[in-house]
C-alpha cells in the first residue's frame, strides 16, 4: 500500500522518492518545501458522466415532540428534513452546507439508516434498493457499503478499546476475514491513513487530535465502502491539521473510487473539497449546483448571505466588508414559515414568498435553485420567475388562464432547464 | 500617539503537573494601544488563551508560576492581590469567553447576571438602576425587546443572542481593554458577522483597546489592526495585520496560509499541510520551535534552526513587522517558493 502522504495518483512526483516520505513510521525524515507542495492538493475536479451511487428523493424526518405529564402525547414535529432531493455520484463528492439546525446532520443519519425516515426513497448501488424502508435484517450487507467518519475524534472512539480493536471490529462484525487476516488488514489501513501500522495496541488516549481522527478515517475505510457519509470531519481539528486531513481523505477518494457525502459549515473546506454543493435550510435543499454555480453566480438570497459573511483574508487592514445582513435567527422547525421557509428573514420576500413554497428549479445544465425571485447577486428579478410554471399570479394566488407544469421532481439532473433570461425551457 | 494601554513584557507562564513543568507561555510580549485591536492567532496550545488569561490575573498563584511584567493603565498586574485585581476585572478589562453557555450561569437570570456585574463595581448604585442599566446594555447589543428579554434565562436565548449578552456584560463597565477569546468560534457564519461586527461598532464607541484571540485567519483579517502569531508558547510573528497576511516572514505563518482554503479565492490554489503535529510544552523542542515541522530548514546554514533558538527581531520590511526565525531572506522565499503554490492567481495581478 502507498504512503498517503506520497500521492499514488500524481505521476510527475519525482521529487519525492521512495524513503523521502513522510510517515508516522519515519517522523525525522524532512520534507524540503517543494517535496511537500507536491503532496498538496488543488480541489477535485467534476466527473460530470458519472452514475450516481445515491439518489434520494423527497426524503423526509420528522421527529415527535411530546407533551410533558404523564400521558406523553404527540403534540407537533420537528420537521428536521422536508422533502429533499439529491444523487451522489459514484467516486464524487457532494457537500452539504447550512446552519446550525438546518438539518445536514440529519440527512447524513438518515442515509447511513441511524434514523429511518418518515418518508422518501434513498435508492442506494448499482442495484439501485431502496434503503429508505429496509429492516436491519436486509440492511446489514448493504451497511459495508455505506459507512461514516464523526466530527469529533475524542468522543466518536472508545476508550477503553485498542486501536486495533476499534478498526477491526467491522471485519468480526461482517465476518468478512478470518480471524488471523484481521491484525494485517488493521495494519494495512493503519499504513493507509498515515499512521504507525505497529501502533494497533495503543488506546486513542495516547493520540492526538489528528492522528485519532485517521483512526476513524480507517475504521470506515475497513470494509471497502462505496459511500462515505463525512460529518464535519475536520472542524474539531487544528488549523495545520485540518489540510493534512483534508488531502487524506482527497487521496483517499481516488486511490479507492470513494463516493463522499461531505457535510459541513466551513464554505471554504466544503469549496475545496466538493465538485458539488447542496445548500439547505430549515430542513429544505435551497440551492443545489455545481461548485463554480454556487461559489461565483449564486442564485438564492441565501446562498448569497452565507457567502458574504465568511470572513476574507484578503481583507487585512481594510476594516469589515459590506455584507449582506440576516436579521435575526433561524426560525422554529415545528413551525416553520409558509411558503418559502427563508421568507422571514429574506431582503427579498413578498407576497408570493408566504403562499406558495418555491420548487427546487433547474435553471442551468447542473444548478438547481428554490427561490420565486432567484437571480445572481444584485440582479434578482422584479417579477417571480416561477409564477408562470405554477399556475399562479403575481401574488401567488391561483391563477386560472395558466396551466402549471410539474417542476422539481427529478433528484438528477434534466436535459433541458428553464433558462431565467428567457423564461422558457431549453436544453444544451 | 498615545502611551500603549496595554503593555505585555516578557511574560512567562509556566505550570507544574504530575509530567513536569509546562511552558505554557515563554517570554511574550507586546502592546495594545486604546482605540486600536490586536489580533492573537495560533493553534491550540499555543499560549495564546493562557497569556490573556494572565493579564487579567486569572491564573491561581498557587500553582502557576508567572514572571515577567504585564501592565494595564500603568498599574502592574503580575502579583497583585485578589482585592486590587477584583478592581480591575471588568472595569478596566474584560473577557468575552467563546462558550457563553458555559459562562453565563444557567441559574440566573442573564439581567441580574448583568446587573450583578454593574453592582460590583458601583456599590452604590440602587438595583432598579442596575436593571435599568442591564436593559440598556441589552438593547446596546441589539436584543429585540430588552425590557422583557432581560428576565429570560441564559437557555432561553439562541446561541447568538448569548453572545451578545456575554458582550454587554463584559462592556457594562466601559472597560477600556476587551479580551475576545474566540468570540465566534461556535457560531454559524451568519451569527458570526453579526457579532463582529457589533464588535467593531461597540470599539468604535467606547474606544477601547481590543485583543481578539482566533485561529480563524479570516476573522483575524478583517478585525485585527496587528497580528501577533503565536506558536510553542512564544510569540513568532508581530506586525500590522496587512503585512503580516500578505507578506508573511515566518514559516510557520506561512503554513497556516497555505493550509486553510479560501472560499473567496482561486478555486486552482493548492492545500499545502504542515506535516507533524504542534510541540509538547513540557518538552519543546531545541532551537526553533517550529523546526521539526519547518520546510526551509535546509536553507539556514549549520544547523541553526535546531541548535540556537531565533529572537524575535524586525524583518527585512522594517521595524514594525517582526519574526522569530533565521532565514536571511523570508520575504524572497515567500514570494518566490510559497506564494507560487498556494495562491498562483496573486502573482499574475501584481
Amino acid at each position: 500500500m502507498t504512503d498517503v502522504n506520497h500521492p499514488p495518483h500524481d505521476p510527475e512526483n519525482p521529487a519525492v522518492t521512495e524513503g523521502e516520505e513522510l510517515s508516522a513510521s519515519n517522523e525525522e525524515q524532512k520534507l524540503t518545501f517543494a517535496q511537500l507542495a507536491q503532496t498538496g492538493h488543488a480541489p477535485t475536479e467534476l466527473d460530470p458522466d458519472a452514475e450516481p451511487v445515491l439518489s434520494v428523493d423527497n426524503l423526509k424526518m420528522y421527529f415527535p415532540v411530546k407533551s410533558s405529564g404523564l400521558v406523553r402525547r404527540t403534540i407537533g414535529h420537528v420537521q428536521a428534513v422536508d422533502g429533499i432531493s439529491f444523487q451522489v455520484p459514484r467516486g464524487g463528492s457532494l457537500g452539504l452546507v447550512g446552519e446550525s439546525g438546518c438539518g445536514k446532520s440529519t440527512t447524513g443519519r438518515l442515509i447511513t439508516r441511524l434514523y429511518t425516515p418518515t418518508g422518501g426513497s434513498m435508492q442506494f448501488g448499482e442495484k439501485k434498493q431502496d434503503i429508505a424502508r429496509m429492516s436491519n435484517r436486509e440492511l446489514k450487507p448493504l451497511r459495508r457499503d455505506v459507512q461514516m467518519i464523526f466530527q469529533d475524534p475524542y468522543t466518536s472512539l472508545n476508550p477503553r478499546h485498542t486501536v486495533g480493536a476499534i478498526v477491526g471490529a467491522p471485519l468480526e462484525v461482517h465476518n468478512v476475514v478470518p480471524k488471523n487476516k484481521v491484525l494485517p488488514r488493521v495494519q494495512e489501513l493503519l499504513e493507509v491513513v498515515g499512521l504507525n501500522p505497529e501502533h494497533y495496541n495503543r488506546y486513542p488516549n495516547e493520540f492526538s487530535g489528528g492522528q485519532r481522527q485517521r483512526i476513524g478515517i480507517a475504521r470506515a475505510l475497513t470494509l471497502n465502502p462505496k459511500l462515505l457519509v463525512a460529518d464535519e470531519p475536520v472542524s474539531a481539528l487544528d488549523v495545520s491539521i485540518q489540510a493534512q486531513v483534508i488531502n487524506l481523505l482527497q487521496d483517499l477518494q481516488q486511490e479507492f473510487d470513494i463516493a463522499f457525502l461531505f457535510i459541513a459549515h466551513d464554505l471554504a473546506v466544503v469549496r475545496h473539497f466538493c465538485p458539488e454543493v447542496a445548500v439547505m435550510y430549515l430542513g429544505k435543499i435551497v440551492e443545489i449546483a455545481d461548485r463554480e454555480s454556487i461559489y461565483n453566480h449564486a442564485h438564492h438570497p441565501y446562498t448569497q448571505a452565507l457567502l458574504s459573511a465568511v470572513p476574507d483574508i484578503k481583507q487585512a487592514g481594510q476594516g469589515r466588508r459590506e455584507r449582506i445582513r440576516l436579521e435575526g435567527d433561524v426560525p422554529s422547525p415545528i413551525n416553520p414559515p409558509s411558503g418559502c421557509r427563508f421568507r422571514t428573514r429574506c431582503p427579498l420576500a413578498q407576497e408570493i414568498c408566504a403562499k406558495v413554497e418555491p420548487p427546487l428549479l433547474q435553471i442551468g445544465p447542473r444548478h438547481k435553485v428554490a427561490c420565486h425571485f432567484a437571480g445572481e447577486i444584485g440582479r434578482h428579478p422584479a417579477t417571480p420567475v416561477t409564477s408562470g410554471l405554477l399556475g399562479v399570479d403575481r401574488q401567488g394566488s391561483p391563477d386560472p388562464a395558466v396551466t402549471p407544469q410539474p417542476v422539481g421532481t427529478n433528484p438528477g439532473y434534466d436535459k433541458q432547464w428553464f433558462d431565467l433570461d428567457s423564461q422558457q425551457m431549453v436544453s444544451a | 500617539m498615545s502611551d500603549p494601554f496595554l503593555v505585555v513584557e516578557d511574560l512567562t507562564v509556566k505550570f507544574p503537573t504530575e509530567d513536569g513543568l509546562v511552558n505554557a507561555v515563554t517570554d511574550l510580549s507586546y502592546t495594545v494601544e486604546q482605540g486600536k485591536t490586536l489580533g492573537i492567532v495560533g493553534e491550540s496550545g499555543s499560549g495564546k488563551s493562557v497569556s490573556s488569561m494572565a493579564v487579567l490575573g486569572l491564573h491561581d498563584m498557587r500553582t502557576a508560576r508567572i514572571t515577567g511584567s504585564i501592565k494595564v493603565g500603568g498599574q502592574e498586574v503580575v502579583g497583585l492581590g485578589e482585592s486590587k485585581l477584583r478592581k480591575l476585572r471588568g472595569k478596566e478589562v474584560a473577557m468575552i469567553f467563546q462558550d457563553a453557555l458555559a459562562a453565563l450561569h444557567p441559574f440566573y437570570k442573564v439581567g441580574s447576571q448583568l446587573a450583578e456585574a454593574y453592582l460590583v463595581h458601583h456599590p452604590k448604585a440602587s438595583k432598579r438602576e442596575a436593571r435599568r442599566k442591564a436593559i440598556e446594555m441589552l438593547d446596546r447589543v441589539g436584543i429585540p425587546q430588552p425590557d422583557r428579554r432581560v428576565d429570560d434565562f441564559p437557555h432561553q436565548f439562541s446561541g447568538g443572542m448569548r453572545q451578545r449578552a456575554m458582550i454587554a456584560m463584559g462592556l457594562i463597565n466601559d472597560p477600556k481593554l476587551l479580551i475576545a477569546d474566540e468570540p465566534t468560534t461556535a457560531l454559524d457564519v451568519t451569527v458570526q458577522a453579526q457579532i463582529l461586527d457589533l464588535l467593531q461598532d461597540l470599539q468604535r464607541e467606547f474606544n477601547s483597546a481590543v485583543i481578539i484571540i482566533t485561529h480563524d485567519l479570516g476573522v483575524i483579517a478583517e478585525m485585527a489592526d496587528d497580528i501577533l502569531v503565536m506558536y510553542g508558547g512564544r510569540g513568532v510573528e508581530k506586525g500590522p495585520a496587512k503585512e503580516v497576511l500578505t507578506r508573511p516572514q515566518m514559516p510557520y505563518t506561512w503554513g497556516l496560509l497555505s493550509s486553510v482554503p479560501d472560499v473567496h479565492g482561486d478555486t486552482a490554489s493548492k492545500l499545502v499541510p504542515i506535516p507533524g503535529n504542534p510541540p509538547s510544552l513540557l518538552d519543546p523542542p531545541t532551537g526553533c520551535a517550529f523546526h521539526p515541522r519547518c520546510a526551509h530548514v535546509d536553507k539556514v546554514p549549520g544547523n541553526k534552526c535546531v541548535t540556537e533558538l531565533p529572537p524575535l527581531t524586525a524583518g527585512p520590511t522594517g521595524a514594525g513587522h517582526l519574526n522569530r526565525c533565521h532565514l536571511a531572506d523570508p520575504v524572497g522565499v515567500f514570494e518566490n517558493e510559497v506564494l507560487p503554490v498556494i495562491a498562483p492567481e496573486l502573482l499574475e495581478e501584481s
